[in-house]
């Protein structure tokens, strides 16, 4: 019994070491040389500045302002109301603001009315903003993925026809030509790996880095 | 199509690679020459020359065998060291190194439930790991014991096996001495060696690849495309994710676990996750088969298992691609068109869609990992009632790594014994007798866990103490009391994670409390849970090495066959049934209810 406490003791500290220590940073340092990009959090630079993770969603809203006064809108809490950058794609809704060092799920069931609520409402503002843009679009035309709130509230991607549908409003903001937009698009749409794994579905970092190097090279012309 | 082409191909690795990683832990843990000899052989030596069990003989290493009192007192005692370290370790965060964000401890209530959860294999979080948990606590706290309470899953079954393929060679043998089921200490190293570390390994640099993070730097903060911060939380994520899948733990470095595009950014990712739950728990029915000297026995095993996965994943798929009750209700429709895989998404990430999600949450549940890589409160009622038969049948189907087997192997006796009463012969396993005092401990190895998940539950929703820790009401509500319990008492960790134990009023640990009752109720049945059936299975593999075998083991046209299909049949209707039989009512409380009706709550 003695022996057999004592074999533990040396047993755990023993495989600590081992375990906890030497396979961690064995890794950290073998994947640190091999895959450098990945392992850091695969950082996006635009002109040598890091603006986000192509991992990682991020939130392409913007301050609103008062229609009437001009001043940015503040809402019961004080905190400034937010609302879509219509330049720019926007990414699924997110139940923590898109917030990276924090994630939760929205814990909505699947028979709740705040469920039902969260979801209407997020068809209502999805309809609003691109509706402008496309008389035709109505409730049934929402992809599923753009009123639905995602598991780790940073989804970095929305689905293909999520992004065409955005493309009209993108093409009409920016005086751009749709076909041109609608070709970024499908150049950032990724398709399955290997064919068969996941879904496929279009960065949305990305593609608004690439909408904005589109946007300079055509104004610089 | 490509959803299912997945689980396709998905089933088709496992089946591929079951016989040859069963045969190498076969050869492995009995100390035979294998190919990792040469490379990790001095490693295993060393250790074992550290822990001062045995010698290095003429026959490889020899170190005296364990009957199984012994045996069950080393894996208690060195559990027990185990717990104690890595409360202390988590407790004293404070003045650890590799700790970015200055996190101080979590209070004693939570540490008590993290830590028995995951010395248990369970991996149950209260907590949120990017806001509660230092790197180093991560590191040298959680993910060792990723390692160790998998190794210790391991060790139990092979010494069960032995057990039961142990044969008499001649009367020499006394009962006094006892029958070796092995070496605790030594088949520990083994597996950690030869099995766990190269392969997790090798898994993390494929999931860094793949952009899962590996950095002991901190956070990072940097200015979006919009002008606006965001703080990249990261960590050495990798070197956990893999042990973390392989081991079927499930406790995920993030609070949202393999939903987190840090943890799990692709689909090759996912894939290579679910290959890492499924491999050794599938494996180790080929183990068994060759040990005991008849691989159809461990191939008759894995039939049952792969073939009540199977009508699970296309249950659960099916559910998630009709979309959810409120979906509907607020006129978002679910079908899939072109451009859009449709179904119920919330919760889920797109790069899974609603196939890959409901196939990464089917191959965690049925095993004892735990991991989600989507919301489970958000899944669809029915969705939802595929992880709750996953641990309602104990989680046998492939189950936890060498848990899952030996909760298989008891229902393997009671379907024997069921079979042996319906053809009237005494029952018998691999030429066993199967006599009053096995029959009595499996019993109990069939009723320990609906007794620790239903008393648990009625706790939890009959009195006042559970209704804190809830989220949603109505039947979601009751739902998320009894998948909290479930889950914890089979060891397996998923949530519907409204439920909760710990409240982080400032997003840290400062001022953050633990909800008492839920963590300690919890905790209790999680360790009852993991070491009762295991103490239980070493009993019963201790009375099966002291029989003889009956007429030498030879198979007559009356013997019932433990290896063909009929049996397989068999046993797969033993444990329908007695998982139904006992969660019936509570299953029909929760999602069954929700999904007969359209009506939200």
């Amino acid at each position: 019994m003695r022996k057999d406490l004592v074999t533990a003791i040396v047993a755990v500290a023993a495989l600590t070491v081992l375990l906890g220590v030497a396979y961690p940073l064995l890794t950290t340092g073998v994947g640190q040389v091999l895959f450098s990009d990945q392992a850091n959090g695969s950082q996006v630079e635009r002109d040598g500045r890091v603006v986000g993770s192509s991992l990682i969603g991020q939130d392409f809203r913007r301050p609103a302002a008062d229609p009437a006064t001009g001043r940015p809108q503040v809402d019961e809490e004080g905190e400034p109301v937010l609302e879509p950058d219509p330049r720019y794609f926007q990414p699924r809704p997110s139940q923590t603001g898109y917030a990276a060092d924090a994630s939760a799920f929205s814990n909505l069931g699947p028979n709740g009315t705040d469920t039902r609520a969260a979801i209407a409402a997020n068809v209502e503002a999805y309809l609003a903003l691109e509706g402008r843009y496309d008389g035709s679009l109505g409730a049934d035309d929402v992809p599923v993925d753009a009123a639905t709130q995602s598991g780790s509230g940073i989804d970095p991607q929305i689905s293909e026809r999520n992004a065409r549908i955005q493309a009209r409003r993108i093409a009409a903001v920016r005086h751009l030509p749709l076909e041109r937009v609608r070709q970024l698009v499908s150049d950032h749409t990724a398709g399955r790996q290997l064919g068969v794994l996941g879904e496929p579905g279009v960065n949305v970092l990305e593609l608004n880095l690439a909408l904005d190097q589109t946007d300079r090279s055509t104004s610089r012309r | 199509m490509a959803g299912w082409l997945q689980a396709i191909l998905l089933l088709a690795l496992v089946v591929a690679l079951t016989p040859l990683l069963g045969g190498y832990m076969a050869r492995a843990l009995q100390g035979e020459r294998v190919v990792l000899t040469p490379v990790v052989g001095p490693l295993e030596r060393l250790l074992l020359r550290i822990l001062r069990v045995g010698r290095r003989g003429e026959q490889g290493w020899e170190a005296p065998g364990q009957d199984w009192k012994a045996y069950a007192r080393s894996v208690l005692l060195f559990s027990l060291i185990s717990w104690v370290v890595l409360y202390l370790i988590l407790r004293t965060q404070g003045v650890h190194p590799w700790n970015p964000t200055d996190l101080g401890s979590a209070p004693w209530d939570v540490t008590f439930n993290t830590t028995s959860s995951f010395v248990a294999n369970t991996n149950w979080q209260y907590y949120a790991g990017e806001t509660t948990m230092s790197y180093f606590s991560q590191m040298a706290g959680l993910a060792v014991q990723n390692f160790l309470s998998a190794a210790v899953g391991v060790a139990v079954v092979v010494a069960v096996i032995r057990g039961i393929a142990h044969r008499r060679s001649s009367t020499s043998e006394s009962d006094a001495e006892g029958i070796g089921l092995g070496n605790f200490w030594v088949d520990l190293v083994r597996v950690v060696v030869y099995v766990l570390l190269p392969i997790a390994f090798l898994a993390a640099l494929v999931l860094i690849s793949q952009g899962v993070l590996q950095t002991l730097g901190g956070p990072v903060t940097v200015q979006t495309l919009l002008g606006g911060e965001q703080t990249l939380a990261r960590g050495p994520v990798a070197s956990q994710e893999a042990i973390k899948m392989l081991g079927t733990n499930g406790g995920g470095f993030f609070n949202v676990n393999s939903a987190h595009p840090f943890e799990n950014p692709t689909g090759v990712s996912n894939l290579v996750g679910m290959l890492l739950v499924l491999g050794i728990p599938a494996a180790l029915t080929a183990t068994y088969g060759r040990m005991v000297g008849n691989r159809r026995q461990g191939w008759a095993l894995f039939g049952v298992m792969i073939t009540m996965f199977a009508a699970l994943v296309v249950v659960i798929t099916l559910a998630e691609q009709h979309g959810s009750a409120a979906q509907h209700a607020a006129g978002l429709r679910a079908a899939a068109i072109d451009g859009s895989a449709g179904g119920n998404m919330e919760g889920k990430e797109l790069r899974f869609g609603a196939f890959g999600s409901a196939l990464f949450d089917t191959v965690t549940t049925v095993t004892s990992t735990g991991a989600v890589n989507s919301a489970f409160e958000s899944l669809t009622p029915l969705g939802s009632l595929v992880p709750m038969i996953g641990l309602g049948t104990g989680e046998v189907i492939f189950g936890g790594v060498g848990s899952g087997l030996y909760g298989m192997l008891v229902f393997v006796i009671l379907a024997v014994f069921v079979g042996g009463l319906m053809v009237g012969r005494t029952p018998e396993l691999l030429g066993k007798k199967i006599e009053a005092r096995e029959i009595r401990l499996a019993m109990l190895g069939a009723l320990y866990m609906p007794f620790a998940v239903l008393v648990t539950t009625a706790l939890a929703v009959g009195t006042e103490h559970g209704k804190t820790s809830l989220y949603n009401g109505g039947p979601q509500g009751f739902s998320e009391s009894f998948y909290a319990y479930l889950s914890q008492g089979n060891n397996n960790g998923s949530a519907f994670a409204g439920y909760t134990g710990f409240v982080q009023p400032n997003g840290t640990n400062d001022g953050a409390f633990g909800i008492t009752f839920a963590d300690l109720l919890g905790g209790g049945s999680m360790l009852f849970v993991r070491f009762f059936p295991m103490v239980l299975m070493l009993a019963i593999a201790g009375s099966l090495a002291r029989k003889r075998g009956v007429g030498g083991g030879v198979v007559t046209p009356g013997t019932l066959r433990t290896d063909s299909p009929t049996f397989a049949l068999l046993l797969t209707a033993v444990i329908v049934i007695v998982g139904a039989l006992t969660f019936f009512p509570a299953f029909l409380l929760g999602p069954v209810a929700q999904a007969l009706t359209d009506h939200l709550f």
